[in-house]
């Protein structure tokens, strides 16, 4: 039997290899190196979440109907029973409570989708954390921006659409958003909402970005992003044997294969269970999308929130003097809304996406980088990390001030008020904090390369003298601490040559330069050989 | 001992032990439901207008002072507030107030419901006042849960969350969750406004309207048909979930899965 089930697979691999070559390709990707590692499997989160966004996603489109027409609700819920409501939320409440296994679909899909966002954003900070972003990468890097302001859009457009209260809220206030654009924003929202807030056409236009354009966008650059993970080879956590110019690793088939496709299914049984036993969006609480109604806890999903919470965070009038809402020549100028809805995401987001130039202007570093660092090994990079997320963390908090005033007792207007001095304090703290962690964590190393582990064990010399043994490191211990860049802060030419002429380029240089400083000026070298041979010499 | 050893594992002894265990669910059930039913308006006598008297005296004068005329900046006049406010006040424990704060807190009741009565009385004999509701008034099970749910949307939700979960308010103060909540009580607070609540009267939601609000509440009791609900307080909740519960869990794996290697 088996022989038989062999020759026959051999058949039909021969079959099709004759007709395709593709044996080649096979043999190419059997035989790619990846080295293992679990913070590599972040993106595989992602991934997967997307393949279940997919699946159940078009089992979803058998029963939406994206249409704004009023239809009166005549089903099997109670507290809906003869209430007007547009075809795309009756169609929401049909497939939710009629379709058998509907609604384990839908929120099998809401919860991927969060799972999604959140294995994105899990994924780019381990890039971030590693220098995973640095040359070659940086491209790939773009990337992968790209596909988390997608997975935004997604995200954004598929809770817009069964036209609920809530997200009914969430659409009103991106209108607004859109009008506080100076000049166009006018234009802008007629455009997308094809005349007044909310008008007749929006929920088809958000069904075909949802269904088409914004997956369509993320399949193509999910491949992009792969390609590039192949073409440039996976970078590799420091450890003994591993450089710049190789890869530690296990060949993809067969031990990444069984791995990745089982882990696809650990990804899957999760959100099952997950959906299976959380509620997640009961539009039925929120009713039908009327404009007059907002509820208390009403807030986008999470990813969302943090624009939500700037928009919380922003005066009115700053310091009660200077008012953010201006008249200019009969035109309205929204800097309440300007400044937390576009300016601070516009900041955020490019400083993100462009970070990993700004890191090679200060390195000054033009070779390729396949070897990650440790965190602790480029402390101003951990730092600004550390920073980013701690501001965007205040943003969230701020976002749900009311559910946490509420949870904890607190007053919503202190809050409120600590967050608007916290914004601009508490990263700056994150940073300086981070950042002295990483050079303690650097001097321990240090510490532990020099003079080895602390054994606890105390001997006493015959001349009476209390020494504690310190047992040596093993050379692979050794050589992931030791084989950090120690980057010196960049050097440039003068201002003048010696004809007292001014160079070009001067001040790029310079701005360079500066942000080096910041960069490298402070740091902690690692061991060299010398200084280990002269501690040996030392104990001895 | 080998009689009931052959017993246990007889072809029906699953079935039998189901069939127990539902029995005694169904019991417990119908147990604790007889036990949380109650009954209200009764009417008033003038003997329980002076046992009412006596009581205010003792317990509620000290704030409201002795004729119930309030003591300014400190506590408000109960002249014509009614029955219906005494009964919601001192029936959810919110009076007599444990503390001064940015409202009162809802407490076990520190006196019976015939107490209460007596309060209620005194309190309405000082001025007219709305009265306590009759229990047809209350009754869910004649409001129409889907008018409620409209009703609720336009004047309940934006403090009480969209199903009665709760919210804040400004300066520490909240809307409470609605879901412990008795129908008389729900019904006295619309009608009477307490705290930071704005009044309903039965101009502005008619007691009908009041009904039909209880109905709605009243179905949320079913638990949601999506599972736990978490509070059903929003998308932040529910974020928190998916960052610590789904991707904590796939983490955990993708650790144990990664363990061998490295």
């Amino acid at each position: 039997m088996g022989a038989r089930l062999d020759s026959a697979a051999a058949g039909t691999a021969n079959y099709v290899d004759e007709r395709t070559s593709i044996g080649g390709f096979f043999k190419f990707f059997a035989r790619k190196l990846f080295p293992d590692h679990w913070s590599f499997m972040l993106g595989e989160i992602a991934l997967y979440s997307f393949i279940v966004l997919l699946l159940s996603g078009v089992f979803l489109t058998a029963f939406f109907v994206p249409s704004m027409t009023e239809v009166t609700y005549d089903g099997p819920l109670a507290t809906m029973q003869g209430v007007e409501m547009s075809e795309a939320f009756a169609s929401t409440l049909h497939m939710s409570f009629e379709v058998p296994g509907g609604l384990l679909m839908r929120q099998i899909h809401h919860w991927s989708a969060l799972l999604f966002t959140a294995a994105i954003v899990t994924h780019m900070a381990r890039v971030f954390f590693t220098g995973a972003f640095r040359k070659p990468r940086e491209l790939n890097w773009l990337v992968g921006f790209t596909l988390m302001i997608l997975s935004l859009a997604a995200g954004f457009s598929g809770y817009s659409l069964p036209d609920d209260v809530l997200s009914g809220n969430g659409l009103r206030i991106i209108e607004g958003v859109t009008r506080s654009i100076p000049i166009v924003g006018e234009y802008i929202s007629y455009w997308i909402f094809g005349g007044q807030f909310p008008g007749e056409i929006l929920i088809p236009r958000l069904f075909t970005m949802h269904i088409l354009l914004v997956p369509g966008l993320i399949l193509v650059l999910v491949a992009l992003h792969l390609f590039l993970v192949f073409l440039h080879k996976h970078t590799q956590y420091p450890g003994g044997g591993r450089t710049h110019k190789n890869v530690v690793g296990l060949p993809l088939f067969p031990v990444y294969t069984a791995k990745a496709g089982g882990f696809f299914f650990v990804v899957f049984g999760i959100v099952a269970l997950v959906a299976a036993l959380f509620t997640i969006n009961p539009v039925w609480n929120y009713g039908p999308y009327d404009p007059s109604p907002v509820s208390a806890g009403t807030q986008p999903d999470w990813y969302i929130l943090f624009v939500d919470g700037a928009l919380r965070l922003m005066p009115g009038w700053l310091f009660d003097v200077i008012p953010m809402e201006w008249e200019l020549w009969g035109y309205t100028l929204s800097l309440n809304l300007l400044i937390p809805a576009l300016i601070m995401p516009g900041l955020f987001f490019g400083f993100v996406a462009l970070y990993p130039w700004i890191e090679s202007w200060a390195t000054g570093d033009r070779g390729e980088k396949h070897v990650l660092d440790r965190p602790r090994n480029a402390p101003v990079r951990t730092g600004i990390g550390v920073a980013l997320i701690t501001f965007y963390v205040i943003l969230v908090m701020e976002g749900s001030n009311d559910i946490i005033a509420n949870l904890f007792h607190l007053s919503l207007n202190d809050l409120t008020k600590f967050f608007r001095i916290g914004i601009f304090v508490i990263p700056a703290l994150a940073f300086w904090i981070t950042r002295r962690i990483c050079f303690g964590l650097q001097r321990k190393d240090r510490e532990l390369v020099l003079h080895g582990k602390e054994t606890g064990r105390i001997v006493r010399h015959e001349h009476g003298e209390y020494v504690e043994v310190h047992e040596p490191l093993t050379d692979q211990e050794r050589w992931m601490l030791v084989s950090y860049e120690d980057i010196a802060p960049l050097e440039i030419e003068p201002e003048y040559n010696d004809r007292g002429v001014r160079r070009k380029g001067y001040r790029w240089d310079r701005f360079k330069q500066r942000l080096s400083r910041i960069y490298f000026e402070k740091r902690i070298s690692p061991v060299t050989p010398e200084e280990l041979a002269e501690a040996q010499h030392a104990h001895h | 001992m080998n009689a009931l050893a052959r017993h246990r594992y007889h072809r029906a002894a699953p079935v039998v032990l189901v069939l127990l265990l539902l029995a005694i669910i169904a019991g417990v059930a119908a147990a604790v439901s007889t036990a949380s039913s109650a009954d209200a308006a009764t009417t008033a006598t003038a003997d329980d207008v002076t046992q009412g008297q006596k009581l205010f005296a003792a317990n509620c004068a000290s704030c409201h002072g002795l004729d119930a005329q309030g003591t300014t900046g400190v506590a408000p006049s109960l002249v014509g507030v009614g029955a219906a406010a005494v009964d919601f006040q001192v029936g959810t424990g919110r009076m007599p107030m444990q503390a001064s704060g940015p409202q009162a807190i809802a407490k076990r009741p520190q006196f019976t419901q015939d107490q209460i009565n007596q309060l209620a009385a005194y309190v309405a004999s000082l001025g007219a006042g709305p009265a306590i509701p009759t229990a047809e008034q209350v009754d869910p099970a004649l409001g129409d849960p889907a008018k409620g749910m409209e009703l609720f949307r336009t004047n309940c939700a934006m403090c009480h969350g969209s199903i009665g979960g709760g919210g804040a308010l400004t300066q520490g103060k909240y809307a409470p969750n609605l879901w412990e909540t008795t129908p008389t009580h729900i019904f006295e607070a619309m009608l009477t406004g307490p705290q930071s609540m704005p009044v309903f009267n039965n101009a502005n939601i008619d007691p009908e309207g009041k009904r039909d609000i209880i109905a709605y509440l009243k179905a949320q009791d079913q638990g949601s048909p999506g599972g736990l609900r978490l509070g059903s307080i929003g998308p932040v909740a529910e974020g928190m979930w998916g960052w610590l519960v789904a991707l904590g869990l796939i983490i955990a794996s993708t650790v144990w899965i990664g363990a061998r290697s490295s």
